[in-house]
């Protein structure tokens, strides 16, 4: 087993996606806590079909790097969601709804009408699973993760407090000067960042995954902030970590290695919450 | 000069006015309770003195070294804070925020200040304790402090006593006026408790019809006032 795992590290792209995975566990998990109590969970499921129509419209017009299409156009749903999400004709929730099955379809359309590749069921499978492309990453997207990752966690340490504000009671941080709607916007552009990140790892479809499990797990576990922020980003890492070996050791698709490994985590906090919640009593 | 003045305030959402020309003033130390029927714009009228929205016409102007940003807010609690896993502390040093600026840390003196205020409201052996296993009245209390954190003379609260069992609301009541008699802290209430609001406040603002903004004893000999009486509100 550990030869096997020498082999595997020996070739770069390995190390690449091991970095990467991490990384983007770590932030996804950080943002995770606040999106789940600000009642946002969807949101990011919602952003990633968006990143997926965007991907559709890339692969159509034979973009060379994905990324400069699918960043922005996603970076402006997440606006677009948040801005609509407060007080307009169409509730938040079903706005939500509307714009992700809308860029699914839409996306699979193009991508159905004009794409010019032989594997086209493979390249949807991929792009909705991820099962490929965390192997196939270059130095140069590597590099990119690792600087949005840091810009992401730079962000929120140096936000923390105010992060907390908003998210705990935003009335209040208004009225003491806060500018929360700025507050809230960020969040969405990080958001929007993490998901496209993600997309390498995990897929559209499972991105959601990152973002929520690792927050409701520490939520079993504790009851502060800080500690459930902690625990959050350490459960998502070691999961990650966990999921991407075992998915080399067992030749098992990456993304959904990974969220099955979340989902373990969840039952066992969720069950040790409940021991010490009785235990407690 | 008053701490908080209101000319010919017109509020309301998208254009059409809940309430109009409305005029008063908040001076310190009094404690000031805005009482009427619901949907009479009472919360609409904190939501504008808090900047949370626009008044359609007219303005609010702070005074006495009152910054708008320095109004301790006593919101009505939300759905989201139910299930939040903050503790006390936690909580209690948001209030602090207005002060730090673009600092990323609260400083010793907040600190201590979150401290103070803690054991003014007698909550500081729960400041490690979860927020949401707390029993109603502390969470009040817990929220009281954070917003005592972010004032230093003026407390605005929203139906703070709403869902307490009737002994949290005496002591919530209590603290409120001992903050006003020995803190100096001005305070503006919104309640729906007649009762309450005719034995603490000093002034008495009726939103709806009639409108009315005066001394508690006025209240009592104005029209507003003598109809709520007779409706039982007068026990004071």
């Amino acid at each position: 087993m550990i030869e096997t795992l020498q082999l595997y590290f020996s070739y770069p792209f390995v190390r690449y996606a091991l970095i990467v995975g991490v990384l983007i566990a770590l932030c996804s998990s950080l943002l995770g806590v606040t999106l789940v109590l600000k009642r946002f969970s969807f949101i990011g499921d919602g952003l990633s079909h968006v990143a997926f129509g965007a991907i559709a419209i890339a692969s159509v017009l034979d973009v060379s790097n994905e990324m400069i299409l699918v960043l922005p156009i996603t970076v402006g749903c997440a606006i677009l969601l948040l801005k609509t999400g407060q007080n307009t004709k169409i509730k938040g929730d079903a706005a939500i709804a509307m714009i992700s099955v809308g860029a699914l379809a839409l996306g699979y359309l193009l991508l159905n009408i004009f794409s010019a590749s032989s594997n086209l069921t493979g390249d949807v499978c991929s792009t909705l699973f991820g099962s490929t492309s965390i192997l196939t990453l270059t130095q140069g997207e590597v590099w990119l993760c690792a600087a949005l990752s840091v810009v992401v966690i730079a962000v929120f340490l140096l936000f923390y407090n105010k992060i907390f504000a908003v998210t705990f009671d935003e009335n209040f941080a208004k009225a003491t000067g806060l500018h929360a709607d700025a507050y809230n916007l960020m969040i969405a552009v990080i958001t929007a960042v993490i998901i496209v990140l993600a997309m390498n790892l995990v897929g559209s479809l499972l991105i959601s995954a990152l973002v929520i499990f690792p927050a409701l797990s520490a939520m079993r576990l504790f009851k502060n902030f800080r500690a459930v922020i902690v625990c959050a980003a350490i459960l998502s890492v070691c999961c990650a970590l966990i999921g991407l070996l075992v998915s080399i050791l067992a030749s098992t698709p990456v993304g959904s290695t990974i969220v099955a490994v979340d989902i373990a985590a969840f039952g066992l906090c969720a069950l040790t919450g409940l021991v010490l919640g009785c235990a407690k009593k | 000069m008053a701490l908080l003045t209101c000319e010919n305030l017109t509020l309301g959402y998208d254009g059409s006015a809940v309430l109009s020309d409305l005029r008063f003033s908040v001076h310190m130390g009094d404690y000031l309770c805005i009482v009427g029927e619901n949907g009479s714009g009472k919360s609409t009228l904190m939501k504008t003195i808090l900047h949370l929205q626009p008044p359609l016409r007219g303005k609010i102007v702070t005074g006495d070294g009152l910054h708008a940003n320095e109004i301790g807010y006593l919101p009505q609690q939300t759905m989201v804070q139910r299930d939040f896993p903050a503790s006390v502390n936690e909580i209690v040093l948001s209030g602090c925020l207005n002060r730090c600026g673009l600092r990323p840390c609260y400083n010793r003196e907040e600190k201590k200040l979150a401290q103070e205020n803690m054991a003014r409201m007698g909550i500081a052996h729960l400041a490690a304790r979860c927020y949401r296993d707390l029993s109603g009245g502390q969470q009040q209390r817990v929220l009281l402090a954070r917003a005592l954190c972010a004032t230093r003379k003026l407390l605005l609260l929203d139906e703070p006593v709403a869902g307490l069992d009737p002994k949290a609301t005496a002591e919530m009541y209590a603290l409120i006026e001992r903050l006003n008699h020995e803190n100096g802290i001005t305070i503006v209430m919104i309640s729906h408790d007649m009762a309450a609001a005719l034995r603490y406040a000093s002034h008495i603002l009726h939103v709806g019809e009639p409108l009315f903004f005066g001394t508690k004893a006025a209240y009592l000999n104005s029209d507003a006032g003598r109809l709520y009486a007779a409706a039982g509100g007068e026990r004071a």
